[in-house]
């Protein structure tokens, strides 16, 4: 009975927090998938583009943000980015102290991580388009903007499903990292609601339970988005993309 | 660039090198192990042990690392069944419960990646050595075990570098590795970019070894695959 309470919505219960949490770690999930998305697109193409010099850009990013522990990250963009922000302040004559928005630090360090995953899959995505198409295209006098709306950006964005799904999940589970700068997103509730409590063991698990619906409802919606792409693919091409 | 705080910078982090070692390499040993075991019962067609496998694997795959050693770190501690057991002096140091939760959850991981490399193997392989009357652990160590683990071993490469980042999290159950080291003397110093570079580079280093290492592995393991060298030809 005093476990129901707990995590009820009653006075003592901590359901409703939990549940705003839960909210929060979607918000910050999704806006740093965006952000990984922008970046992700931009390194891609920089790997793409055959330059020296951009390609050599695109493997240092590529290399760095997949391979240094992501809390690192977190620790540089929130503590980096707080230092900075102060020094924009000092210089327009404000004394002390600024800090980033932790949803603002939290998102573009996961944001920054997951565009290094992102760009690995646009350009296999890219990679995985047919060479005759795209020469079909420009054939038939598409010009480079024309035939990246009509050829290239459907197809990037087909076969890129699968692998974007993997990518949510991993930036899902990087989200809980965040709680690091304070923002009370799922992670941090629970520790807030288990330190509070002393009911660590109750808190983490329905922490853990509710990451664990939020993983296995987004694995439904991938799939369902994957065989919607693919309906007008031949069946037998589906297994393939 | 101030050459002298790199400096002593990358020498306190390099102090803390021998821990992110040991947790990586006692992770991935008893993950390794653990996994085997896990994709043994998953592959074994008892429907209660295969059930039972499934439900790890989508358990420590489905939540965050983080939740699952602070489940360890903080939540064990609560039951007096095992706070006054023959385990609480292990269980209350933080070591053994980064290690313990790191791998509980590379052997989820480990146990998907292996089964995908079993399931390479071809069934014509595994015909043939019972054609021949292998049978059992025989037929294991002698066919499916060397093939799957050739199969695996891309893969478990990668898994390998993702368990030695999230050593990092061992920082936060209050283990002195590189990066809680590393946040240390970032709050001392507030100088983040410096302090990031240095750790960075440790950690890229670290990482690279670990793939050349694994690479030379899969190099040796695949010698079948590879033409003979002019001199074996003549002999």
């Amino acid at each position: 009975m005093a476990t129901l309470e707990l995590l009820g919505f009653g006075q003592n219960g901590w359901g409703a927090l939990l549940l705003v949490a839960t909210l929060m770690t979607l918000a910050v999930t999704a806006t740093a998938l965006l952000i990984g998305a922008v970046l992700g697109t931009l390194v891609a193409t920089a790997k793409l583009s055959g330059n020296v010099l951009l390609v050599g850009l695109g493997n240092v990013y590529t290399t760095v943000f997949r391979g240094v522990p992501e809390l690192l990250i977190i620790y540089l963009i929130y503590f980096g980015g707080s230092s900075a922000v102060t020094a924009v302040g000092q210089w327009l004559g404000y004394e002390g102290f600024l800090g980033l928005p932790s949803f603002a630090a939290g998102a573009l360090a996961v944001g920054i991580i997951s565009g290094s995953y992102q760009a690995e899959v646009y350009r296999g995505a890219y990679l995985a388009i047919a060479k005759g198409e795209l020469e079909a295209a420009s054939a038939i006098g598409m010009n480079r903007m024309l035939r990246l709306r009509r050829v290239v950006m459907p197809q990037v964005l087909r076969y890129a499903i699968p692998g974007l799904g993997n990518v949510w999940q991993l930036t899902l589970k990087d989200s809980a990292l965040i709680s690091v700068t304070g923002l009370a997103e799922l992670m941090r509730t629970s520790q807030v609601a288990a330190g509070s409590t002393r009911q660590y063991f109750l808190f983490y698990i329905v922490g853990g339970v509710l990451y664990l619906l939020l993983t296995s409802f987004s694995d439904r919606v991938f799939n369902r988005a994957e065989r919607r792409a693919n309906r007008s693919m031949p069946a037998a091409a589906m297994g393939q993309a | 660039m101030d050459i002298a705080f790199l400096s002593s910078a990358m020498v306190t982090l390099l102090k803390a090198v021998p821990m992110t070692l040991l947790l990586f390499s006692l992770s991935v040993f008893f993950g390794g192990l653990l996994a085997l075991v896990i994709v043994t019962m998953r592959v074994s067609g008892n429907r209660i042990l295969s059930g039972f496998a499934k439900g790890y694997i989508f358990v420590f795959r489905g939540s965050p690392l983080l939740i699952q050693m602070f489940l360890v770190f903080y939540g064990l501690g609560q039951f007096g069944v095992i706070r006054y057991s023959f385990l609480w002096p292990f269980l209350r140091e933080p070591v053994v419960c980064a290690v313990l939760s790191l791998a509980l959850c590379t052997a989820g991981y480990s146990a998907e990646i292996f089964r995908s490399g079993i399931r390479a193997v071809s069934p014509k392989e595994i015909e043939a050595a019972r054609a021949i009357g292998m049978s059992g652990f025989l037929l294991v160590r002698r066919i499916i075990a060397p093939i799957a683990f050739r199969h695996a071993l891309p893969a478990y490469s990668t898994e390998i570098v993702l368990m030695m980042k999230s050593t990092a999290l061992a920082s936060l159950v209050t283990v002195w590795e590189v990066t809680g080291v590393a946040q240390r003397l970032i709050s001392q110093t507030y100088r983040t970019m410096e302090v990031f570079l240095c750790a960075a580079l440790i950690y890229l280093v670290l990482n690279f070894l670990i793939l050349q290492g694994m690479a030379l592995l899969e190099h040796s393991l695949s010698k079948h695959r590879r033409a003979a060298p002019p001199s074996a030809v003549k002999a």
